[in-house]
Formats: C-alpha cells, sequence, structure tokens
C-alpha cells in the first residue's frame, strides 16, 4: 500500500522522468538494524534517508560526501548488495526488489563496479587473463577465443599494450595505476551499461589520477556509459562528471550541474565544502581556513530538522531545527534542500 | 649562510637490501631547515619520502645496506651519536614523528591520555600526574576535549585520532617535527582543521616542520618552501611563492600541472611512463626517460644548481 503512495509522490515531484530513466532512485531509503547482546532491537542506523534521483544513458554524476554520509551504503544498494529498507532501485523500468537471482546475474552483466583500492580488489594469486575470463564465464561465453577476443579489446582499451605481455602477470607484479585499469578493464568486460565508480583515484599518485579520470572519461563517451562516482574529492569532480549530488548525513543537500555548483554553491555545507578545498597557492600559508565546528551528526539519532543545522552558521530557530527542508529549485537543475532558499 | 640553520643533511643516504638487489631508497639528499620553517616533500610514492624520514629520525628496519652522511641538529652531528644518546637526547625531545596513517599507530589498549603522557615520563623523568596534566593542556591546544583522555583510540574519530597523534609529538615540545602524510585518510573539513592545528602550533610554540605528502594542494596551506623528490633524489628545493606559480624543474613542472584544481579551468596533463626502479637506477638524470626537455647531456649525472636562491638538479639551468 505504502508503496503505491510512494511512488505517486515521486511523479509528483519529479515531473522530468519523462525520458526514460537508465537508474532511477526513488525516496531510496537504507536502514540498518542495530540488536543489543544479538537480539532486541536498539534503533537503525539510517545511511540512506531518502534519496532519489534518475541517471539516463551517458550521463555521469558525482556523488560528493564525506566519510560516513552514507555514499558507500546508496552505492551499495544501487549495486544490490544491500536490500532498501524503503523505495526502489529501479533499473530499466525494473524494480531491484522484484529481482530473482537469474534477474540479479543479468543486472550484475550490466553494472560494472570499480573498487576504490585497486590491490584489495584483485585476488592475488589469479593472472591478469584468469581476473579478466571469470565474468566472461560465469557470464556464459562459452568460446575461449572469443574469450580472448574480448580480453584483448578491454585491455586494449585502458592501455594495457602490449597485452600479451601482462597477460601472465600477476596483481603484484604490475604498478598501482595498471592495476586500477585492470580493475577498469573487468568492469567493462560484460559491456555494461551503467558504471560505479568508488573513489577510483583516491588511492593513486597524483600524477597518475588524472590519466585514470581521463581514461574512464573516454569510455564514458564511447559506449554512452552512465556513470556514478563517488568521492570526497571536490577537485577532481569537474574533471569528470556533468552532475554533482552533495550528500550529508544519508541526504543529498543540493544536486547541481558541476559548473553551477562551483559557480553558485548555496547549501552552507557545499560552501563549507568547497571553502575547504584547496588549490596549490602560497598564500595558503598567511589565512586559516573557515571549518563549520563539530563533526557530522549520528545517522542511529539525526538531529531534527535539516541534519546541518547544528554545524550551520545561517540556522534560523524554530525552522531549520524544526521541519526537514524540501528541495527548492534555485535555477534549472539545481536543487538545494536548505530553507534559506524558500522564497526563490 | 647568515641565517640561523636547524636542521642540515648532507649527502644522506640509506639503502636498503633486497632479495633482487640493492635499493637505493634515498640516495644523497641534501638539504637545510631553518628555526619555525615549514618544508614541504612531495613526490610520487616510492620515491624515497618515507624513507628519508626514517633516515632523519633513525627509525631504520633491519634490511639497511647502507645508512650514511651526515645530519646536522643546532649544528651537531647526530649521525656521529651512539644509539643510547640519540634515543636519550634527540629522539622526541628535539625532533619528533607523526607516522604515516598515524591514526592508525595509537596503542589500542592503552588510554590515549596515557600514551601521550609516556614521553615527558621518559625524556623529562616528571611524575605521572605532572605528565598527565601536560597532556590535558597538549589536547587542549590540538583541540581534542580534555575528559578524552580517560578514552581509548577505537572511541575517537579518525580526525580526534589525528590529533592525539599530533598531541603525542609535540608532547615533549620539540624543535622539529616530521609529519608523514598526515591528513591522506581524512575527509575534507578534517584536513582543513588538521591544517589549521598545524599553522596555529606554528605560530604558537615555534615548531619547525617537514611536511611529507603527495597532495600538493593541502601542502600548500604549509609549506614555506618545498623539495621535490625523484627516484631517491631531491630535485628541487624552492621557496613556497615561487614553486606554486613557476616551478623549476621538468618533473615539478609535470607534477604541478596534473594537480586537480577548484577555481581554474587549466587542462590537466600526465606524466607518462612510471619512475625507474631504486635497485638499478639509470645513469645521468633519473627523470630522463619521462622528461620532455631531455637532451644529449642529460645521459651524464646532472649537478645541482642554485638558481636565484633555488636549488634544482636539472642540466637546463646549469
Amino acid at each position: 500500500m505504502s508503496d503505491t503512495t510512494q511512488v505517486s509522490e515521486v511523479i509528483q515531484t519529479a515531473p522530468v522522468v519523462a525520458r526514460d530513466a537508465l537508474l532511477s532512485i526513488q525516496d531510496l531509503h537504507v536502514w540498518f538494524e542495530l540488536r543489543r547482546f544479538g537480539f532486541g532491537h536498539a534503533g537503525y542506523v539510517r545511511a540512506v534517508d531518502g534519496v532519489s534521483f534518475d541517471l539516463h544513458n551517458g550521463e555521469a554524476v558525482a556523488v560528493v560526501g564525506e566519510s560516513g554520509c552514507g555514499k558507500s551504503s546508496l552505492m551499495k544498494t544501487i549495486l544490490g548488495i544491500n536490500t532498501p529498507t524503503k523505495g526502489d532501485v529501479v533499473y530499466n523500468g525494473k524494480p531491484l526488489t522484484g529481482f530473482n537471482r537469474a534477474d540479479l546475474k543479468w543486472y550484475r552483466s550490466q553494472v560494472g563496479y570499480v573498487q576504490q583500492d585497486p590491490y584489495g580488489a584483485l585476488p592475488p594469486f589469479m593472472t591478469i587473463q584468469n581476473i579478466l575470463e571469470e565474468p566472461l564465464i560465469i557470464h556464459g561465453v562459452k568460446s575461449k577465443q572469443e574469450r580472448l577476443d574480448r580480453i584483448y579489446k578491454a585491455l586494449d582499451e585502458v592501455k594495457m599494450t602490449p597485452v600479451d605481455e601482462f597477460l601472465p602477470k600477476f596483481p603484484h607484479m604490475i604498478s598501482g595505476g595498471q592495476q586500477q585499469r585492470i580493475v577498469i578493464a573487468r568492469a567493462m568486460i560484460l559491456n555494461p551499461k551503467l558504471l560505479v565508480a568508488d573513489e577510483p583515484v583516491s588511492m593513486l599518485d597524483a600524477s597518475v589520477r588524472v590519466e585514470i579520470l581521463r581514461l574512464l572519461r573516454g569510455l564514458q563517451e564511447n559506449h554512452d556509459l552512465a556513470v556514478i562516482y563517488i568521492t570526497h574529492d571536490l577537485s577532481t569532480v569537474r574533471y569528470f562528471s556533468e552532475y554533482i549530488f552533495v550528500m550529508y548525513a544519508g541526504e543529498i543537500i543540493e544536486k547541481a550541474r558541476v559548473d553551477d555548483l562551483i559557480r553558485n554553491p548555496s547549501h552552507p555545507y557545499t560552501l563549507a565544502l568547497l571553502a575547504a578545498t584547496s588549490d596549490p597557492d602560497a598564500k595558503n600559508v598567511d589565512e586559516f581556513q573557515e571549518v563549520p565546528p563539530g563533526e557530522p551528526p549520528s545517522l542511529v539519532n539525526p538531529p531534527a530538522g535539516c541534519r546541518f543545522h547544528p554545524r550551520c552558521n545561517r540556522m534560523i530557530p524554530g525552522v531549520c531545527d524544526v521541519d526537514r527542508p524540501p528541495e527548492f529549485t534555485i535555477e534549472p537543475d539545481h536543487k538545494v534542500a536548505c530553507w534559506l532558499f524558500k522564497d526563490e | 649562510m647568515a641565517e640561523k640553520i636547524l636542521l642540515r643533511a648532507e649527502n644522506l643516504k640509506l639503502y636498503f637490501k633486497a632479495s633482487k638487489g640493492v635499493v637505493q631508497a634515498v640516495d644523497g639528499v641534501d638539504f637545510s631547515l631553518a628555526p619555525n620553517e615549514a618544508i614541504v616533500i612531495i613526490g610520487e610514492s616510492g620515491c624515497g619520502k618515507t624513507s628519508m624520514a626514517k633516515a632523519l629520525l633513525r627509525l631504520l628496519p633491519r634490511n639497511v645496506d647502507t645508512y650514511s652522511g651526515s645530519i646536522y641538529l643546532d649544528g651537531e652531528d647526530i649521525m656521529a651519536m651512539d644509539e643510547e644518546k640519540f634515543r636519550r637526547d634527540v629522539r622526541w625531545v628535539k625532533m619528533a614523528m607523526v607516522p604515516q596513517a598515524a591514526m592508525n599507530s595509537l596503542n589500542p589498549v592503552l588510554r590515549v591520555g596515557d600514551q601521550v603522557a609516556e614521553p615527558m615520563m621518559v625524556h623529562h623523568g616528571v611524575s605521572k600526574e605532572a605528565a598527565l596534566d601536560h597532556a590535558k593542556t597538549m589536547f587542549q591546544r590540538v583541540g581534542v576535549p580534555v575528559d578524552f583522555i580517560n578514552r581509548y583510540a577505537f572511541e575517537l574519530s579518525g580526525g580526534m585520532r589525528q590529533r592525539v597523534a599530533i598531541a603525542m609529538s609535540l608532547v615533549a615540545v620539540p624543535d622539529l617535527v616530521i609529519l608523514d602524510e598526515p591528513t591522506s585518510a581524512l575527509d575534507v573539513l578534517t584536513q582543513a582543521n588538521i591544517m589549521n592545528l598545524l599553522k596555529r602550533v606554528k605560530k604558537e610554540i615555534a615548531t619547525s616542520f617537514i611536511l611529507i605528502t603527495h597532495d600538493i594542494s593541502t601542502s600548500s596551506e604549509l609549506a614555506d618552501r618545498v623539495a621535490v623528490m625523484y627516484a631517491g633524489q631531491i630535485v628541487e628545493v624552492s621557496d613556497n611563492n615561487r614553486f606554486f606559480t613557476r616551478p623549476l624543474h621538468p618533473y615539478s613542472v609535470a607534477l604541478m600541472s596534473s594537480v586537480p584544481r577548484l577555481r581554474s579551468n587549466a587542462v590537466l596533463d600526465f606524466i607518462s611512463g612510471q619512475p625507474p626502479s631504486l635497485i638499478n637506477p639509470p645513469t645521468g638524470c633519473r627523470f630522463a626517460a619521462r622528461c620532455p626537455k631531455r637532451f644529449d647531456k642529460c645521459a651524464q649525472e646532472p649537478p645541482t644548481v642554485t638558481v636565484d636562491r633555488r636549488q634544482v638538479k636539472c642540466w637546463l639551468y646549469t
């Protein structure tokens, strides 16, 4: 019963859904139950609390937030690892909660995943050829020759050439940047429509980061791939995605095109994040950075109203600490969940 | 030089024995540091930054092959000291370190207050009560609530643990603190907080810092001078102003153009290829194979030349 009301709400608040979205996140809640002594309910960790957005073919969005804001829980729910408490992830019009085993297997061939730590993500006892062959075997590519052809193509695309030289190597024999390319090749080998990249460059050296970001961007353009790029580093976002969603304490608090967000950041939390991101400049030495006081709230008992209000320097008493702010549209494609923008 | 010098390293070398040969992790490093100055050492992973920090503090692993050169601290050659004198008079008293991933380097079964108090008891022989009092003032200074003194490491957030590790390095009021990647595992806002804290400490208690990092943007928050390391050698030392606008060495130029920036539209570039193996580093300039400006002379070892009070190890400037 509650499902139908949710769907109608979503349709009311987001009439733009007209174009068929590849992935539609609808009022998603992911709560983890806390138990006392292994049983007995002791509350919920509200890791994701009411997140909605649509993603179309060929679109890249970045989800930015600090650790513990729920971005990994959101990602794992999209990958079908966590089950939603409320709301749903809808892929190509099919809700994930209704998937059976076969559907899930098909879904996993449609969605690629690039992990944060490439060394941890590659099995140390398998050669690169085995690593890349495994998904093809699982997803029923019977012919050995076809598997090899696809491996060559995938490695060629991530610029791991000459391919023959890398195939018999083990992950520890190649550099971190090359490991990350193998992870990307593995994510791409089943020709997915959607790629989820969880901090794909945070473990890499500055000199390699740009290379990997550019590679991902190239793949995205060549394959009309939708990409969800999860990161805490705002400075890399603008080199990669069109849209940016800022997450705080389980909610998306600002959605905008990247350029709009950097030109006109609106939520006080976004302003704080931007202010704390430094560019290399000798002047920085003489200035202290402005940082909001305190730490992100506990997701077990998040503050009432706007979750940022205890740290916010523009808090409106009686409003921000009482009611949860809805999304206000302040310019086309730019939405802010903050009471300061009520009149606009 | 007329300026007072706190620390000077000359031809510092630290080689390790490995199964495939000798790894020349730190290969003839020279630099100096003035009191209350912060120098940032930047470079790719594996270029010898952390090994150099360990060489300065003589925190050596067992597989050392060569450990040579001179390190002068306040004019005294600390390389000549025996182990006991070094431990008693230098380590933690004059020179302290915040190790990489310091937040995970706290002892999980000791209260954080006791860990911060320990150096005072060991080095200055004060009673436990006095040391704990001292730890409390340190906690205030680094912005950790004083009642956290009885907590364990797992009860603190990452940022708080990092502050505790910084408090621990500062407790015996050393002249020099070496920070190895102090903010790399932290969130943006926490990073900004820690950098603010270090700036304040630098003003208040006139400490010198050696900051080792690969995050060039964040390093600009603290750097008075910048040293760039490549394949075990320092290739450029420059003041912050000129380094961040006009780096000299081709490697520094490439490194700076690979830094993503929030507030400019500069097109990013990356350095193709990989740093050379430190087991048998190439003769001549070690960056030559990746350098867009290489020429015949680069096959020979480049000298370190001083250009306008900046040092650069490159044939282009001779």
